[in-house]
């Protein structure tokens, strides 16, 4: 925690004259750094601002992103995405190219930012497939996504984005699209990467409960604006109002027989 | 008095590579008045099991009674199951038509039953699910999620249904908006004088909102959960 990878300073994010994230601050460092909020809260998109994926008519219109000693522009991405800073998006069924190999899309980073040979890059891809999880690396290797379950699919994604040694990994809601179980496994994997490899790590999540069992700091969103910052293991007994909230509305066998708090910024009357 | 009981109940799906038995004997019956969930990982069969209580997968083997009526394999639900039984599901994006708007998603199913002042039952019931009766000019890309799953939740309501089956009704949602939805499922179920039939595989889900819940693995029930089981499954 004492160095710091990324500085997030005043960001702001717009889509036409709509502010959708008005000028937040804040530093990740070799952590596990969770970013919570609701639907329309900011999260993703300040996700998706640092590595420049934001989606088409939403601009990064103010502030200061570094990574290092490198200031990130809104332009000049190449040897920095993939190669410093990795992404692992909610759904792989999504971002991994049905068309191409496991293998292939492991080793891209590789192709793109290293010199190594091709029987180095596959010997280092199969070395990561298994320590994502794969029982077969082989298999895997040549396995199409469409052969492989959403678990997997979501294991893959990460040896691919994992596999050129990124300073920092950026992960939006990377277990939304997977069951109960799955989640813990998927977590499991990214805690131990990260605590590993010393990287950084954001991940942006939803859920409450699941950020207090697995990350280290949180930062609470709402409306586009940081209302929150607290440690991991303080979110049960969080002061503030809205986290407080957030951390209700998660059902369980406790709250049964209960109203839950309701979504605090979904108004019913748009 | 039981809403459903369910004995044996058998699904196989024959494919390229052989039959797949997706729900292998499974037993249990839900009073009516109770919120009865069905959980367990991916694949289990929960999903099966509900398709076919919705009528929607008619390849089975077993014995099924649903509102005193016995269910026959292979036989479309007549007479008042088809609009007494009704289900909402995962996605609601997928399950509403794209190009239609509000209003002509939840009026078709009163059409076809020869209804009458059919803008003011839409409008009713959109604000029973808590939304303004504008929304039925918007199509369903208009809306947020949420909104789209009170639709969908609307729409198997406008048929009056005394059974409603909900499949993961709130996976694809956040979890503040889940609150929402959860409590309105509450709320409806005491209004409408139902019974529910959850599938999730969230524990805090079905935790939260059933007063018994059968956890199955690989086809089968491997115990009915009672509240105080419930209590200890976090």
């Amino acid at each position: 925690m004492t160095d710091v990878l990324l500085r997030v300073e005043a960001l702001t994010v717009a889509a036409g004259a709509a502010t959708l994230v008005g000028g937040i601050s804040f530093t990740v460092g070799r952590e596990k750094l969770a970013i919570v909020g609701e639907s329309g809260s900011g999260k993703s998109l300040t996700a998706r601002a640092i590595i420049g994926l934001l989606p088409p008519g939403v601009r990064r219109t103010g502030g200061r992103i570094a990574l290092g000693d490198r200031i990130l522009t809104t332009t000049g991405w190449q040897g920095v995405r993939g190669r410093r800073i990795g992404f692992v998006p909610q759904d792989p069924k999504y971002a991994l190219n049905p068309a191409h190999r496991i293998g292939r899309q492991v080793e891209e980073a590789l192709v793109l930012h290293s010199r190594l040979s091709a029987g180095e890059r596959r010997e280092r891809a199969l070395d990561m497939l298994h320590r994502v999880g794969f029982p077969d690396p082989q298999r895997a290797y040549r396995a199409y996504p469409g052969e492989v379950s959403g678990g997997m699919g979501q294991r893959a994604m990460i040896a691919a984005m994992v596999i050129a040694g990124p300073d920092l990994l950026i992960a939006d809601e990377p277990t939304s699209a997977l069951d109960h179980a799955l989640r813990d496994q998927i977590l499991d994997l990214l805690g131990g990467l990260t605590d590993d490899t010393g990287m950084g790590l954001v991940l942006i999540s939803h859920d409450l409960r699941q950020v207090a069992r697995f990350a280290d700091r949180v930062l609470v969103m709402q409306r586009g604006i940081l209302v929150d910052r607290l440690d991991a293991g303080a979110l049960a007994q969080a002061g503030h109002p809205y986290t407080r909230a957030l951390w209700r509305a998660h059902p369980s066998a406790a709250s049964y027989g209960t109203r839950l708090p309701e979504a605090i910024e979904e108004t019913l009357q748009p | 008095m039981m809403a459903l009981t369910v004995a044996n109940l058998r699904v196989d799906f024959a494919g390229k590579g052989g039959t797949f038995s997706a729900v292998r004997g499974v037993d249990f019956a839900v009073a009516e008045g109770e919120t009865f969930g069905l959980v367990g990982p991916s694949g289990c069969g929960k999903s099966t099991v509900l398709r076919v209580l919705a009528g929607l997968n008619r390849t089975w083997s077993g014995q099924i009674t649903a509102l005193g009526q016995t269910l026959v394999p292979g036989q479309a639900m007549t007479g008042t199951l088809r609009s007494a039984v009704q289900m909402v599901f995962q996605d609601p994006y997928a399950s509403l038509h794209p190009r239609h708007r509000v209003a002509r998603i939840l009026g078709e199913p009163l059409v076809v039953r020869r209804e009458t002042a059919i803008p003011d039952k839409v409008a009713d019931i959109l604000v029973q699910v808590g939304l303004s009766p504008a929304l039925a000019l918007r199509y369903p890309h208009q809306l947020s999620g949420g909104q789209r799953q009170r639709i969908a939740i609307a729409r198997a309501l406008l048929l009056k249904p005394r059974l409603l089956l909900l499949d993961e009704p709130t996976s694809a949602l956040d979890t503040s908006v889940q609150a929402g939805i959860l409590n309105l499922l509450v709320d409806l179920k005491q209004r409408f004088g139902m019974t529910l039939v959850l599938v999730s595989h969230d524990p805090g889900v079905i935790g939260h909102m059933c007063e018994r819940a059968a956890q199955m693995a690989a086809g089968r029930i491997e115990d009915i959960l009672d509240r105080s089981a419930l209590a200890a499954l976090a």
